[in-house]
C-alpha cells in the first residue's frame, strides 16, 4: 500500500515536471525541502535513542518517570520536551523508547503534547513573529490542560489494560493482510 | 543545530571509549528503529508536501481572515489539524496573517492545532501507539487547542 502510494507520488511528480503543472512542481519543491529538513535531524535523534536504549537502566526510568514517580515525572516530561529537537516525528520514537524502559503512560502523553508546544528553540522563533505575550499565554494556558488531559488519557488506557505493543501489533496485522 | 550534532558525536565517542560492543549495539538499534518507521515518515512527508502545495497561503489567509469570530476559530482549528507544516514555515506565515488583521485568537487555534493535532501524522503515530490511543490523544489535543484559543482571545480582549 505504502509502496503504491510512493510510486504514484513519483509518477505525479514526473508528469508535473514534464507538463509544467505548477502545484505539482511546488509539491516536489516542498517534498525535497521537508525531507532535507528531516534528514538533518533524524540520524542524530535515532543515534541518541540507540545510546539511550543501551546505557540508561530500566530502573532509572521507572524511578523518575514510572508509576512510582509522582509530580517530578511530569516535570521531567516538560524538561525533556523543551529540549527535544525536531517535532512530533522525533517525539514519537523517543516516547516509545521511554515507555519500553518503564515510563508511565500519563508521563509519555505529557511529553508528546508538551514537545508539540513547548520546544524552547521553537518558542523563541514563535515569540519573534507573534510577540512574547502571545507565546506566554499559549504556554501558560496549555500547560495545565496538557497535564490534565494526559493524566486522564493515561488513566483511561491503563484501565483498559492498554499496552504500547498494541500499536506494534496493529502494524503487523496490517502487513499480514 | 551545530550544538546538537556536536553533542551527539561527543556522546557517541564517550560511549565507544567506554564499551565498544554496547555502542555498536546502540547503532544497530538506531538503524533498525529508523528503517522500521521510515515508510510511515515518507508517507507523512508526501502528504505534507501535497497539502501545502494545493492549499496555498492565500487560501489559508482568506479562510482565516473572513467570516465571523467563532467561525474563523473553528476553521483555523480544522485547517491546523489537517495541515502540517514545519515551524519555519508556520510562524512566518502567522506573522504575516497577524499584520493582515487576523486575530490572535484565530492564530492561536491555528498554531496549537498545527502542532498538537495531526491528521497527517496519523500513520506514524498509529504505528507507535495504536489506533485508539492516537484518536483519543488527538481529540483531547483539539479540545485543548480550542480552550487555549479562547483564553488567548480573552487576554487580548478579542472576545467582547
Amino acid at each position: 500500500m505504502k509502496l503504491a502510494a510512493a510510486a504514484l507520488f513519483l509518477l505525479f511528480l514526473g508528469v508535473s515536471f514534464i507538463a509544467g503543472f505548477q502545484p505539482g512542481l511546488e509539491t516536489g519543491r516542498n517534498f525535497s525541502l521537508f525531507t532535507l529538513d528531516m534528514l538533518k535531524i533524524l540520524p542524530c535523534a535515532f543515534i541518541l535513542i540507540g545510546l539511550f536504549e543501551v546505557w540508561v537502566k530500566k530502573e532509572t526510568v521507572e524511578k523518575h518517570l514510572g508509576e512510582g514517580s509522582l509530580f517530578m515525572g511530569y516535570v521531567w516530561a516538560f524538561i525533556l520536551a523543551g529540549t527535544t529537537v525536531g517535532g512530533l516525528y522525533v517525539a514519537f520514537p523517543v516516547s516509545y523508547s521511554l515507555y519500553r524502559k518503564g515510563a508511565k503512560l500519563s508521563v509519555i502523553f505529557t511529553y508528546i503534547s508538551a514537545s508539540a508546544v513547548f520546544r524552547v528553540p521553537m518558542a523563541v522563533f514563535e515569540a519573534s513573529f507573534m510577540g512574547l505575550k502571545f507565546t506566554a499565554i499559549r504556554f501558560l494556558v496549555s500547560l495545565p490542560l496538557i497535564l490534565f488531559s494526559s493524566i486522564l488519557l493515561g488513566r483511561y488506557l491503563k484501565k483498559r489494560h492498554y499496552r504500547i505493543e498494541d500499536g506494534e501489533n496493529s502494524l503487523k496485522k496490517e502487513k499480514n493482510r | 543545530m551545530l550544538f546538537f550534532y556536536a553533542g551527539t558525536a561527543l556522546l557517541l565517542l564517550f560511549s565507544f571509549i567506554k564499551d565498544r560492543r554496547k555502542s555498536k549495539q546502540a547503532l544497530i538499534i538506531a538503524w533498525k528503529r529508523f528503517v522500521r518507521i521510515a515508510p510511515d515518515f515518507i508517507l507523512v512527508l508526501i502528504l505534507m508536501s501535497l497539502i501545502l502545495a494545493f492549499l496555498p497561503n492565500q487560501v489559508i489567509a482568506a479562510i482565516l481572515g473572513n467570516g465571523t469570530k467563532w467561525a474563523s476559530v473553528i476553521a483555523a482549528a480544522l485547517i491546523g489539524s489537517v495541515t502540517l507544516m514545519p515551524g519555519f514555515v508556520a510562524f512566518p506565515l502567522c506573522g504575516i496573517l497577524l499584520k493582515q488583521g487576523v486575530s490572535y485568537m484565530v492564530l492561536s487555534a491555528f498554531t496549537t492545532t498545527l502542532m498538537m493535532v495531526g491528521v497527517l501524522t496519523f500513520p506514524v503515530e498509529r504505528a507507535y501507539f495504536g489506533t485508539r490511543a492516537t484518536l483519543l490523544r488527538n481529540a483531547l489535543s483539539l479540545v485543548t487547542a480550542l480552550l487555549v484559543a479562547v483564553a488567548t482571545g480573552l487576554f487580548f480582549g478579542e472576545l467582547g
